[in-house]
Order: structure tokens, then sequence, then C-alpha cells
């Protein structure tokens, strides 16, 4: 018997299936395109690929998509999801983690191996994986030649408007001005800092344990304007990109 | 009667709405006069004494919100959009047929909603002190409450007498002693009664044209939940969680809210928000010398946000989540309503004390944030 966990993101849909020991056998990322239902028969045949057919394994969802697999034998939220994953790949019980979805960012305050607090985002994208991409075309760049340009930043700008849109075209009349690229690619990656900064607010922390997951935990610049911000280093792994789909997994193993 | 007129777009209204218009109707037509109000604070013992059908029109649904916006900001409380959407596009027959409207300073937006509500309708509105514990407070709210009375007298042609007064005041007290006992019940694990279905009953009480016919509902759902009580044997806890709402009027958001905590695995056994039990708990001192103080005093132990300092609800809501075995109290707070959202720290801070855990929530009436709302309360009740 295997388990699955998938983690139907808004932009990535993450998958990891274990064994009967709990490792960690197969994992990948896909976009999740505009057809949730779709994305999941195609994990669905990735898997069958790999010799875990439908009726070997026991799955949970996870992620804004969750309801949308209909294979899945359980739903659990992203929080509790990312929370439990988390605790398994930082092998620690008490930490805070940030994870910066595609369009939510999350910080899920850990105790004791499991969640105890969280704030999630209201509805806006501010703050988010997604506000980083729109901004990152606005610069006609991808999101990882942003971060890298920002670290190259000489006179730092800042971006004060939080709103996608309002930021958008804060960042408009700063090329008009015939702002440095790279200057305002900084400024855009320390007003994410900044808003995550914000939302520590709402839940205790000790800057001595903050781990970052999600798909920005792969953007060295981040995490260091991150650590720079919250006053204590952000850890990463390179395997908390995957938090959400390995903790779903991890419940899935649970099942009775 | 010929000067009864229904709104120009009547026909192309869905059938319940059509309804309501006509049941207001029929009973102006029988003679009755319509009082439509939007707080709790709003002393009805007035309307009552007087034979006034008082109802609420809060607005409950973002239908209206864009005529609203024409007049007022964006970024304001939805329910005052709401309420002033549907007066605007005479939508609500409540408030369409509705002789005077009365309001109160509950907050600041109401207050400058109402100075253009005037603008269409007969607005009266009362001025409510903010500061409960002021010595001159309870003499201010009951001289406010005389004032409401001249208001009614003159506007409707009628005497109000103190007796009469306090005769509706012994009924609503009634009132909300059987309001009171529902509510109770929801104490009992398994409760008999889902809170979305009990939220559902207590706000149809703010539609009912008598104080009568409210008992009579009252005592009739208390009838059938007792009697299932009795008549299925007890089983063994439902392992919901327990989850106490406070914040905002809610009945505008009470799917998103309300109905995820349900369909998550949470069953709401308290409302401390405006309709439910902060209050109905507030009783009148019938035997006082003066009603109208006595009635004053009643209506200023509301613990609402406005108040300051407010610390009515700060010491209601530990003892409610004793009282209820709360296991997670869920503040959901509207858009643009200071006063709650800066009282979310309070609350917070009270329930940490508790040692229960605390969710706040910011929304509007639109629909836009179903699925962040749904996936953040599930995540909450998987935390408890």
């Amino acid at each position: 018997m295997n388990f699955v966990g998938i983690d139907m993101g808004s932009t990535c849909s993450k998958l990891v299936a274990l064994n009967e020991a709990k490792e960690i056998v197969y994992k990948e990322v896909v976009p999740t395109g505009w057809n949730c239902v779709e994305t999941a028969e195609t994990l669905l045949s990735h898997l069958e690929a790999q010799g875990i057919p439908k009726d070997a394994f026991r799955s949970v969802a996870t992620g804004y998509g969750r309801v949308s697999i209909p294979f899945a034998d359980k739903c659990i939220t992203e929080i509790s999801c990312h929370g439990k994953g988390a605790v398994a790949i930082f092998d620690e019980p008490d930490f805070t983690l940030i994870d910066i979805g595609g369009q939510d960012t999350k910080v899920i305050e850990i105790k004791g191996g499991s969640v105890k607090n969280f704030y999630m985002n209201d509805k806006c994208s501010a703050g988010t994986g997604r506000f980083l991409e729109i901004m990152a075309g606005t610069l006609g760049v991808d999101l990882n030649k942003l971060c890298e340009l920002g670290r190259q930043s000489q006179n730092h700008v800042s971006i004060s408007s939080m709103c996608t849109v309002f930021a958008e075209s804060e960042v408009i009349s700063l090329i008009g001005r015939g702002t440095d690229k790279a200057d305002i690619a900084y400024g855009i990656v320390e007003s994410i800092a900044n808003k995550v900064k914000s939302q520590m607010g709402r839940v205790s922390s000790d800057p001595a344990h903050l781990r970052l997951s999600g798909g920005l935990c792969e953007v060295p610049f981040l995490l260091e304007l991150l650590s720079e911000k919250l006053g204590g280093e952000v850890k990463t792994d390179p395997l908390a990109r995957y938090a959400g789909a390995y903790g779903a997994a991890l419940f899935a193993s649970e099942l009775k | 009667m010929s000067d009864l007129k229904l709104p120009e777009k009547f026909d192309e209204y869905a059938e319940g709405r059509k309804n309501g218009f006509l049941r207001v109707k029929a009973a102006k037509e029988a003679g009755k006069k319509v009082v439509g109000i939007f707080c709790t604070f709003t002393p009805v013992e007035v309307f009552d004494a007087a034979g006034l059908i008082s109802v609420g029109l809060c607005g409950m649904s973002d239908e209206t919100t864009a005529d609203a916006e024409r007049d007022l900001p964006k970024n304001l409380c939805p329910l005052i959009k709401a309420s002033y959407g549907f007066a605007l596009t005479e939508k609500c027959p409540y408030t369409y047929w509705s002789d005077l409207i009365v309001g109160e300073t509950t907050c600041d937006g109401k207050k400058k909603m109402y100075e253009l509500l005037g603008q269409l309708k007969d607005v009266y509105t009362m001025n409510l002190p903010q500061g409960p514990d002021r010595d001159y407070a309870k003499k201010m709210w009951a001289h406010e409450i005389r004032l409401l009375i001249d208001v009614v007298e003159k506007k409707f042609g009628i005497r109000v007498t103190d007796e009469q007064i306090r005769e509706a005041a012994i009924k609503r007290n009634e009132f909300r002693r059987l309001k009171v006992e529902l509510m109770e019940l929801l104490s009992m694990d398994p409760a008999p009664i889902s809170g979305y279905d009990m939220y559902k009953f207590l706000e149809s009480m703010g539609f009912q044209f008598t104080v009568d016919d409210s008992i009579a509902a009252v005592k009739k759902l208390l009838g059938e939940l007792k009697e299932q009580i009795t008549s299925q044997p007890a089983a063994a806890g439902t392992g919901r969680k327990r989850i106490l709402v406070t914040g905002c009027p809610i009945g505008g958001v009470l799917d998103k809210v309300v109905g995820s905590i349900e369909a998550n695995g949470g069953q709401v056994v308290c409302y401390e928000n405006c309709g439910g039990i902060k209050a109905a708990r507030c009783f009148v001192d019938t035997d006082a010398e003066d009603i109208v103080e006595a009635i004053a005093d009643a209506y200023l132990q509301i613990g609402c946000a406005v108040m300051d300092p407010n610390n009515r609800r700060k010491e209601n809501i530990p003892e409610l989540i004793k009282e209820f075995r709360v296991e997670g109290v869920v503040d959901a707070t509207l858009q643009a309503c200071h006063t709650y959202m800066i009282e979310t720290y309070w609350i917070r801070k009270i329930c940490e004390e508790a040692g229960v855990p605390y969710m706040s929530l910011e929304t509007d009436y639109s629909q836009s944030d179903k699925g962040q709302i749904d996936t953040r309360i599930a995540a909450f009740i998987e935390t408890i």
C-alpha cells in the first residue's frame, strides 16, 4: 500500500507518494492550469506510470483545489498539511512556518509538533507568489531573475502599495522615471518581506526558529531579506516546496 | 386604501419578495403602522406600547450594494450599504412600508447614512451615550427614550402612557426569557438544533408583527426541541467542535461563516453577537418606579463595541465560554467596522487567557472570499 498526498495550489500542484515505511518514493510538481479535475487525472496517470495504480494507494488532498480531486479519500486543509509536512521535513517540534503560496501567504505556529495557531491573508493577493509573478512580468523578467536582480540593487527604493494592482502602477511609474531595474526589483522583494513581517505579528514566533515552505523557498535572495526583516535566520529545505503534499501523504498513511 | 401603492418594479420581483410586500401591505390596510429599526439598542417597548409594528431593517445581502455605492463610499460596512441600497431600490418590503424609521448613533457610518436615508423616508435618530459607566449615561438614554415617545406620539397622533410601556416591558421580558431558554438548549451535547437553524429562527423573530406572535413562535420551537430531547435518548457527544461566534451582526455572512463552521465539523453553541444572547439577557426591572429609566438601564447593559470602555463584552465572553463549554471562538467582523475590528485585540487576549483557540475573520457580503474563509475555518477547526 502506498500513501499519496496531493497539494493542488493555485499555481502548481505538488504530489508526494510514500511507501509502507513512509519513505518518499515519488514526488513531482506540475502546473495546476485552469482545470483542476484534468490536472488530477494527469497526476493519476503519472502515478500509474510509476507503478502505483489507483487501487494501490490511499490519498489525502489539500490546497485550494482539494475538493476537485475525485479519487482522494479525504480533504484536509493546507494549514494542517503544511504543518505536518514541515514537522517531518525540519524534524523539530517548535517553530514558525512561513508559506508563501500562489494566492495566499500563511504563517503557522507549530508547538509540540502540531499546528497551534495560524494567520492567513484575506482575499487579496498582496504579498503572495502571485504578486511577485505579476511584478516580474511588469519588469519583463522571470521570478528567479527578479530576485537575483534585487540583490544587485545599489539604491534601494521602496514600493509602498501592497495592493497588486496599485503596486503595478507604482512600478510602472518608477520605470517611467528611469529608476534602475535592480532597485525596483529590490523594492518588490522587500515589500513581500514587509508583508510577511506584519503577518508574523498576528501569531507568536521565536526569531530563532523560522522556516519557509512553498514555491519561493528556492529563491535565496528572498530568504536573505526575510531573515533580515524578521531578525532571525529563515531556514528552508529542498523538500520544503512539497511540505503540503508530504503532510497530506503522512495524513493518508494514518487513515483508517 | 388607495394611498398604499406598491413599488414601481413590483411585478418584476420574485415570489418571496412579492409575498413580503403583500403581507405588510395587508397589515397596513388593517390600520397598522410600521416602524423600521436597525439595532438591539432601540427600545422596542415604546413601539409595542403604541401598538406599532416594529421590524428589523438591517440589509443582509449584497444585491443592492452597487446601487448604494452611488451615494456611499465603497470602503464602508456592507450592512450599512445594503440597508441604504434596499431603501433606495425599494426592494425591502419592510423599509418600503415603514411609516417611521428609528436609528441610533451606534456607529458613525450608520449615523451618517441615516442622514441620507432621511431624504427617502421619515427617519428619526436617537443619540446613544457611549460611555455606559458615566453617571449621566442612564439619565441621557432615558431622556432619549422620552424624546422618542414624543416623536411617536406626534407622528401617529396617539398617547403612550407609562403604564402601557410597563406592560410592554413585562411582555418583552417574557420574550427575552423564552429566547434565553431556547439559546441555552445549545449548551447540550449534542445540541438539539444546528447553530445555523437557531440563527435563522432568531432572525425571523425580527419580522414578527407583535410580541405575542414572537412569544408563540418561540414557545412552539421550544416545545418541539424539548420533545425531541426527551423522545430520543441522548447519544454520546457528537465530536463536533463547540464554537462561540462573536463580533458584528452576521445575518449577511451567515452562510459564509456559520455555514462553513458547521460544514467543517463544528457546531455553533452560542452567539454573542447582537441577535444572540448578549442582548437577550438584558432584562428590564419592571417593578422600578420609573419604567423608562429601567428600560434605559437594561439596554445600556449590552456589550457593544461602540461603548467605551466596553467591559461588559470582555466580562461576558469568558463566562459564556464556561457556560457553553466552548472549544473555539470565531470573531466575525464586517469590513470597515473599526470598533469591532479593534476589539479583536481584546477578544483574542481573553481567549488566550481562557485557553480557548481564537480566530478573527474580516469579511463582507460578497462571495469573492468564500473559498479562503472556508479554508481558514476548516483549518481552525482541524487545529482544535
